[in-house]
């Protein structure tokens, strides 16, 4: 059990992890073959991936509907919104319209999931405007700076702002320009290196502790 | 006044010598006489099938000529088969000013440049009329027009056929393999003598983190990120999951990790299980603390964000990668009071999760995470490894900086060779 369950899956991360590093230097399109095929395999098994997501969501929910958990009520609206939606769906063959007229499965999805999702969207904008106002009261050195530089590159960016302020429009565009970007170059520049550190760990086996069961 | 200018007479005969003359150029430029004798065909032509490609794709090289300006016009001709009864009924794939498309302003790298700079060079690929068969033999050359004429080069055969390698890009494969050896003489380096790791504030703050749950007997939230097990920053998170789960099963407290990857999941389940098993706490482990919610952006933000508010978490982690959903979850967390540490390896996310986080992972310290907590000799070395990378890079740019200064002071081009090595490294 433990060749199946550490060996094997070793051996394969090390032997496409090399494969597929050498394919990236390799141009042919056999080459581009496989990395398709693998791509549709992958697709594939997140497929099948899902139906063990959806069981989880499930039992979860059911836990808490049956036990009567503190919130139990948004369980039992989940249940109702996923069965119904799944019973819409397959009523409307997959399809959010035939012959240019919508169905109840776009219906759904036009008028309560895009608003929705536009919703929790939109919330963003309430919430940078208080995280901004938590970062940036000027308790710090940092924070300080944080505050110059952010009125700096606001005033820039805003019409009214560079008019009445010419100078921002340079000094935002020399604070996105070099200082910003410079430090996004370094932190870049450390991601790769991470990166391929970590990949080398992985495909080498130095690093299983993604596979769970132990060193062993 | 009389010997400074020209009188009303001498003006007019000066202006009628110039046009006398101007017709006279004119009129010799136009004689055929005179253009068959300056256009003559592009020489030195070499067709060849373009190295480092998939194929489908042909390239012809010829020398500059005297004729090279913006006037004349060069066309690439291109017919099928190994005979050509007619170079003038081949057919025109390209025409393009005839000082344009030179080897210099290729993307070619110095070290596979199949001619020098000066020589002009265009790369024909499948698309826009043209369609290069693999293995089919095809005759291609290169006519020059200039005003109504037209002249022919003799045309050569090249077969197209697909590469099994791209030495374009063999400096990446030379730095890789560099780091490689750079990462496993660390690992050798650590493993026979202690190495000094730098204190990482959010790293430290776990423990503080867990402790402070516990002593609240409240749970911790941690999510792994947007993306899926094959983002190397998905493994990072879920590898410290495993560091961090340990230490909540020995001191017994509730772990929620909600997922937006059904395989990321399992992975967790795994690694949590394995974590509470080494903390000697099986009888804790539950199997519901992964759990799959939904792969939508904002359906998994508005679910986490109801856990924050529902359960108020002691602490949160957020670990791996997010896009536009980091700012709502972690205003979220912080309106309920709870430590939050993120670490992110995108860059776009992290002036919201430093604003609204108390200790954050900036960009590799996510990957260094598992060194850190772990202080093993493999994980420490590594880390020592990309240290060097680090630093090896800081002096390419100092010293790519220098020469790149150099080259366009003394307007010199050795300096490029160099430069090369390091350009489109990926």
């Amino acid at each position: 059990m433990i060749f199946l369950r550490r060996q094997v899956p070793l051996l394969i991360t090390l032997i496409t992890g090399i494969v597929f590093a050498a394919q990236y230097y390799v141009p042919h399109p056999a080459s581009e073959q496989m990395l398709t095929s693998v791509t549709k395999w992958l697709q594939i098994i997140g497929g099948f991936a899902l139906v063990l997501g959806v069981s989880s969501l499930f039992h979860v929910h059911a836990v808490k509907i049956r036990r009567k958990e503190a919130g139990w009520g948004y369980s039992f609206v989940l249940y109702v919104g996923m069965l119904g939606t799944i019973a819409v769906g397959l009523w409307s063959n997959g399809k959010e319209a035939v012959d240019g007229t919508m169905t109840a499965f776009g219906w759904i999805y036009n008028f309560m999931m895009v608003p929705l999702q536009g919703t929790m969207f939109a919330i963003l904008a309430f919430f940078i405007a208080s995280a901004a106002y938590r970062s940036f009261r000027a308790r710090s050195r940092e924070a300080a700076v944080l505050l110059i530089a952010a009125v700096i590159v606001m005033m820039g960016r805003v019409p009214l702002g560079e008019y009445l302020i010419p100078l921002s429009g340079d000094l935002s565009q020399w604070i996105l320009n070099v200082l910003n970007a410079s430090v996004r170059r370094a932190i870049l520049i450390g991601v790769s290196l991470g990166t391929v550190a970590l990949s080398i760990k992985i495909i080498f086996g130095m690093e299983r502790s993604y596979l769970g069961g132990g060193k062993e | 006044m009389r010997g400074k200018g020209l009188g009303v007479r001498g003006k007019s005969r000066a202006v009628a010598q110039y046009f006398f003359l101007a017709a006279c150029v004119i009129g010799l430029s136009h004689s055929p006489a005179l253009a068959q004798t300056s256009l003559t065909p592009p020489q030195d032509v070499r067709a060849f099938d373009t190295p480092s490609d998939g194929g489908g794709s042909l390239t012809v090289i010829w020398s500059p000529a005297s004729y090279d300006s913006a006037a004349a016009k060069y066309q690439v001709l291109l017919s099928e088969g190994t005979t050509v009864p007619d170079p003038a009924a081949m057919k025109v794939v390209a025409e393009f000013p005839a000082n344009q498309r030179y080897v210099r302003e290729s993307k070619w790298p110095w070290w596979t440049k199949p001619a020098t700079g000066e020589q002009h060079q265009f790369t024909l690929r499948n698309g826009r009329g043209v369609e290069l068969k693999n293995g089919a033999a095809y005759s291609i050359t290169v006519a020059v027009v200039l005003n109504d004429d037209r002249v022919i080069a003799t045309p050569v055969q090249a077969t197209p056929q697909p590469n099994w390698m791209n030495w374009n890009q063999m400096n990446n494969l030379l730095l890789a393999f560099l780091f490689g050896g750079i990462v496993f003489y660390a690992i050798g380096t650590a493993r026979k003598r202690e190495i000094f790791l730098r204190r990482i504030p959010g790293l430290d703050a776990v423990d503080e983190a867990i402790g402070r749950a516990t002593e609240l007997g409240k749970p911790i939230l941690y999510l792994t990120g947007a993306h899926d097990m094959s983002d190397p920053s998905t493994i990072a998170a879920a590898v410290i999951l495993g560091r961090v789960a340990k230490r909540t099963a020995a001191y017994g407290t509730d772990l929620l990790v909600p997922h937006r990857d059904p395989i990321t999941m399992a992975v967790c389940q795994e690694i949590t299980k394995q974590a509470y098993l080494e903390a000697g706490k099986p009888d804790l482990y539950k199997d519901d603390s992964n759990f799959f919610i939904t792969s939508d952006q904002f359906s998994y933000t508005a679910a986490v964000d109801g856990i924050m508010l529902r359960k108020k978490p002691a602490a949160n982690f957020f670990m791996g990668h997010y896009f536009a959903e980091a700012l709502l979850l972690t205003e979220t967390g912080a309106s309920t009071g709870a430590i939050q540490i993120a670490g992110t390896d995108a860059d776009h996310q992290l002036p919201f999760f430093v604003t609204t986080c108390d200790y954050t992972l900036i960009g590799e310290e996510l990957y260094a995470a598992s060194a850190y907590l772990s202080r093993e000799p493999v994980q420490v070395g590594t880390l020592r490894g990309q240290d060097i990378g680090k630093a090896l890079i800081l002096g390419v740019l100092g010293v790519g900086t220098v020469l790149a200064t150099l080259g366009v002071m003394l307007d010199v081009q050795w300096p490029q060779l160099f430069l090369d090595i390091f350009k489109d490294v990926k």
